[in-house]
This record gives C-alpha cells, sequence and structure tokens, in this order.
C-alpha cells in the first residue's frame, strides 16, 4: 500500500516554472535520502514529462508527493494537463514514437527511469501522468 | 539573455558547461556553436559537462545535432566529463548517444581529439577503431 | 455477585505469573542457552503487569484501542530481541501460548458452579491472546526480515569491490548471481571509480558467475555502454565455455562488446589499447 506524507502543488507555465519544479523536486528526493543516480533518473524523468506538457498542452500542474510503502520511502509526481490529450497511448509508450519533431523517447524512456508509470488521456481533455520513484530500488 | 562562452584555442573550440540547460539556452548554444566552428573553421569542438546533472532526451539530442553539424563542417566533437549519474540515466532513457565521442576529462578529450585530426581521411576512422574507444 | 474477569485477572496477577514460569519452565523447548530463568521471569513479570493492569471490560475484544499499546510494545520488543537472539517460532509462540494456558487456568479456579460464565470469558481470553500471539509473530517475522536485510545489504556491499590493476585499469570481480539490483551496484560503484581514478579501462570479470542468461546480458550491455558515454572502454573477462554457448544459443548479441576469455586476456588486450608493453627484462651488457 503506498501512503501519501506530504503533498505540494507547483504550476506550470512558463520556462522559469520548470526550473523551480525541477529544484523542488530535488529538494524532496534529497529529504527522503535518495541516492544520487535515482535522484538523477527522477528527476530526469520529471523534465521529459514537464517538456512534454509545455509542449503540447501549453502548461499544466504538477503535484509533488513524498510516499511510502513498506520500508521504503519515495517520491510521486502527478503531471496534469487541459492540453489536446493523446488519442493512442500504446503507440506514443512506443520507442521511437513522436507526433512532435523528437526522438519520440520521451514517455517509453521516462517509464524506463522510474518504478511506477501511469498514463491517462482523453482527447480534447487533457493528460494526467503519475510516477513513482523509491528512494531504494 | 543567457549565454554559454565559447573559447577558442587554437584548432579547436571549448566549451564549458557550467549550468544545467534549459531549452532555450541549450538551443542557443546549438546555433552559436555551428556558427563559430564555421567562421573560426575550427576542426574540433570540446563538450565539457562535468557540471551538468541532468540530460534528458531534448539535451542529448541538441548534443547529437552538434556533432553531427560540426561533422558536416568538418570538425569532430567531443563530449567531456559526464557524470556517471547521467551516463546510466542517458542509457536507460534510450540514447546512447550515438556518433558523439566521449572522454573523461578535457586533457583526455584534447589529445582524442588531436589524433583525431593529425590523421587526415580514411585512417580517421581506422584509428578510432583500433583505438576501442571511439564507437561508431 | 462475583468480580468481572478483568478485576479477578488484576486480583490474581501473582498467581497467574507463578502459573505461567511453571508452565515456561516445564516446557522441553526452554532455551536455557538463550535467556536464563530470571531473565525470563522478569520479562514475564513485565508483560504480565502491562497486561493486567490495562485489562477493562471493554477493551476485552478490541486490540486496536490505545490502551492496548504499552502491552503491544512490551510484546514487540521480546519478539524482536528473540528474532534476532535465535529463538524459532515456536519457541518464541510458546511464550504466548503458555500465558493463555495460565490465564484460561486461573480463570477455571475462580469460576466454579457457573459453566456458561466461565465459557463466555474463557472464549474472550483466547481471542485476546489469539490476537496478541499474531502481533508477536509479526514482529518476530518483521525481526528476521530485518536481519535478511541487513545481510543482504552486507553481501552487496562486500561482493563489489573495485580493484584498481594498472594505473589507468580498473578489475572489477562479479562473484554470484547478477540481478537488477546487484547490476545496479555494481555499475554505479564502477563509474563513480572511474571517475574517481581517472581509468580510460574497465574490466569487468564474470567468471564467478554462474549463469548469463538475456536479463543478465542486458545489465551487462548497459554498464558497457554507461563506461563507454564517460569516455572509458569496459571489457568484459572470464566468459567460460558454457557461457559462450548460452549466450549464442540464446541469440545475445554482443558483438559491440570487447570480450575475453580470462582476466589475463583482458588486462594484454587494455595495455594494447594504451600503448604500454610488459617485456621481460634483459640484463643490460657491461662493457
Amino acid at each position: 500500500m503506498v501512503l501519501s506524507l506530504s503533498k505540494d502543488t507547483v504550476q506550470v507555465l512558463k520556462e522559469q516554472d520548470v526550473v523551480f519544479l525541477k529544484n523542488r523536486v530535488k529538494e524532496v528526493a534529497v529529504k527522503i535520502k535518495m541516492g544520487l543516480v535515482n535522484q538523477t533518473r527522477l528527476l530526469t524523468a520529471a523534465s521529459e514529462l514537464v517538456r512534454n506538457m509545455m509542449r503540447y498542452a501549453n502548461g499544466g500542474v504538477c503535484q509533488i508527493e513524498v510516499v511510502s510503502s513498506g520500508r521504503n520511502n519515495g517520491v510521486r509526481l502527478i503531471f496534469t494537463d487541459k492540453g489536446p490529450g493523446i488519442p493512442d497511448i500504446t503507440a506514443a509508450m512506443r520507442d521511437g514514437f513522436s507526433t512532435g519533431k523528437s526522438l519520440g523517447l520521451g514517455l517509453p524512456g521516462t517509464k524506463r527511469l522510474v518504478n511506477e508509470f501511469d498514463i491517462k488521456s482523453k482527447v480534447g481533455e487533457g493528460t494526467t501522468v503519475t510516477i513513482i520513484k523509491w528512494a531504494n530500488g | 539573455m543567457d549565454k554559454i562562452p565559447i573559447l577558442r584555442l587554437g584548432n579547436f573550440l571549448l566549451v564549458t558547461i557550467q549550468v544545467d540547460l534549459y531549452d532555450r539556452l541549450a538551443l542557443n548554444l546549438e546555433a552559436d556553436l555551428v556558427q563559430m566552428v564555421n567562421k573560426t573553421n575550427a576542426r574540433g569542438v570540446l563538450i565539457d559537462i562535468s557540471a551538468v546533472t541532468i540530460v534528458d532526451s531534448f539535451m542529448g539530442r541538441i548534443i547529437g545535432n552538434i556533432a553531427s553539424m560540426s561533422k558536416i563542417l568538418d570538425a569532430e566533437t567531443v563530449v567531456v566529463g559526464m557524470q556517471p549519474a547521467v551516463a546510466i540515466t542517458l542509457i536507460e532513457l534510450g540514447l546512447p548517444l550515438k556518433g558523439v565521442h566521449t572522454a573523461l576529462d578535457m586533457e583526455r578529450g584534447m589529445s582524442l581529439l588531436k589524433s583525431m585530426i593529425d590523421i587526415d581521411g580514411e585512417d580517421i576512422d581506422q584509428e578510432s577503431t583500433d583505438d576501442g574507444i571511439i564507437t561508431q | 455477585m462475583s468480580l468481572k474477569t478483568h478485576q479477578l485477572l488484576q486480583k490474581k496477577k501473582k498467581n497467574i505469573l507463578e502459573l505461567w514460569m511453571k508452565n515456561q519452565l516445564a516446557d522441553e523447548g526452554l532455551r536455557e542457552d538463550l535467556i536464563s530463568n530470571d531473565e525470563l521471569r522478569s520479562q514475564s513479570e513485565e508483560l504480565v503487569d502491562a497486561l493486567v493492569s490495562n485489562l477493562s471490560s471493554q477493551n476485552f475484544t478490541d486490540l486496536n484501542s490505545d490502551e492496548w499499546s504499552p502491552v503491544i510494545e512490551i510484546l514487540g520488543g521480546i519478539a524482536i530481541t528473540r528474532a534476532r537472539q535465535g529463538f524459532s517460532p515456536r519457541e518464541t509462540g510458546n511464550f504466548v501460548f503458555s500465558l493463555k494456558e495460565a490465564l484460561l487456568e486461573v480463570l477455571q479456579q475462580e469460576i466454579v458452579n457457573d459453566p456458561q460464565h466461565l465459557f463466555s470469558e474463557s472464549l474472550k481470553i483466547n481471542r485476546l491472546m489469539d490476537n496478541l500471539s499474531v502481533v508477536t509473530f509479526e514482529t518476530f517475522i518483521k525481526g528476521r526480515e530485518e536481519v535478511i536485510l541487513r545481510q543482504t545489504d552486507e553481501i552487496a556491499e562486500i561482493s563489489t569491490p573495485v580493484i584498481r590493476v594498472w594505473d589507468g585499469i580498473l578489475a572489477l570481480p562479479i562473484i554470484g548471481t547478477l540481478d537488477s539490483a546487484r547490476t545496479q551496484i555494481v555499475m554505479e560503484n564502477l563509474l563513480q571509480e572511474i571517475v574517481e581514478t581517472g581509468s580510460s579501462i574497465a574490466i569487468l570479470d564474470i567468471s564467478g558467475v554462474p549463469a548469463v542468461d538475456s536479463l543478465v546480458a542486458q545489465h551487462l550491455i548497459k554498464t558497457v555502454s554507461a563506461t563507454r558515454l564517460m569516455g572509458a572502454e569496459c571489457i568484459i573477462s572470464g566468459i567460460r565455455p558454457e557461457i559462450a554457448q548460452t549466450v549464442v544459443h540464446l541469440g545475445i548479441d554482443l558483438s559491440n562488446i570487447i570480450t575475453k576469455a580470462t582476466l589475463a586476456s583482458a588486462l594484454s588486450h587494455s595495455f594494447k589499447l594504451m600503448k604500454l608493453e610488459v617485456r621481460k627484462s634483459t640484463p643490460i651488457a657491461k662493457f
């Protein structure tokens, strides 16, 4: 069972907000004593997701949570936007797939970097991506 | 507007990235570097990323772009000082930076560049694979 | 009107303790090698004290109520120490079960002539003590798990030594199964050591790895790729013939990786890469 210990919400609308968000995520990760490599994985994943949010939905909201499950602590990030949504999630999760001019590594790559990854999207309503990175693991 | 300084040292261009790149900064660097390579006829570009703590797929692409563009302008690119955590993350992300040469530090990067451009033409690739250090 | 059960038990505290001690000492499984009788007595006394004084008519069946937390704390403490001291689950369980017997015995002595009352009160005691046994086991297992986790960490630490075999050449002998968690540690240690020593070549020796399947191969390829991104080269050595066979049968492509049969040949290949020569010294002729 995953328990939420603390919550914090960051609005991301401009490029400066991205820097602020990354700093907040890093603070939280350091606080729960996440190792350097896992911190880097988490921050890189956050960077990918926040870029998607900026590029396809003109920004959105990120909720930063400290979660715990048994003896393990972790960071949960929930990215919510009101963008156009993703018509075909299965395709978007495939390596090398991209509608924009990117490498198409964003979503599948992000999934490889974190412990838990969940994406929900409705065309015309928006997309929510939830990731969890445990301090050890 | 922030800019990343590009230093010229003989035939080489030196870039030390001291901050975590955000998108516009990275795009500017790409444009500036290619301009500089063209203007100075540089034969090699050395990018030090030892202070960079995050490289995501976008920044990885910029680094790859710089290498490919410089190559067209007849300059080799060597990325030096990548942090272990960054290297692990890039591999897991699925971004092995093919075609970009890497070295542990500035000094080794410099000698790698020298060895690459001292020998002209076909020998370059020959030498590289012999070294086993460069993955084509 | 006779006394309520909890009052009765409070009154008979001494009896309960004596009976319990008698039960425990009579048990064949008594571990005098692990715990002295005096210590056992003080542990038991503490628990009976806490148990009896926290009893009230309402909380009998509700173990979640706050009044039980001191009892659970004491019981948990005892269970955890026993797990660490190496008591078996049966021995730890008997500790609580024999208390139950003592309680029931006292009850039987006190409530005479009213079988129905005796039955209903016994049932309550049973339920309470069963709950406490569950708590004991949970904590006991948690204690054991902690021991296992600590050992796992220790094994992970000792089993990934990075050795400097030459100026600029690192070697990392891997012994035991290579799973994801282990690869993670191996990879992080190796890359960190590369940065710290400025070594340009790393040799991963897998002669101590019992089997290589596609997952292990994936991990090895990942480590090699990350090493290259940092600007160093990674050689994999210690590939036994069986491993070569399985790798090919599984269709794993290791062609991008430098592989050598032995650590010695990996080392000599590294010398070649570093343009070093190892020669037998010839005595200099004197004139």
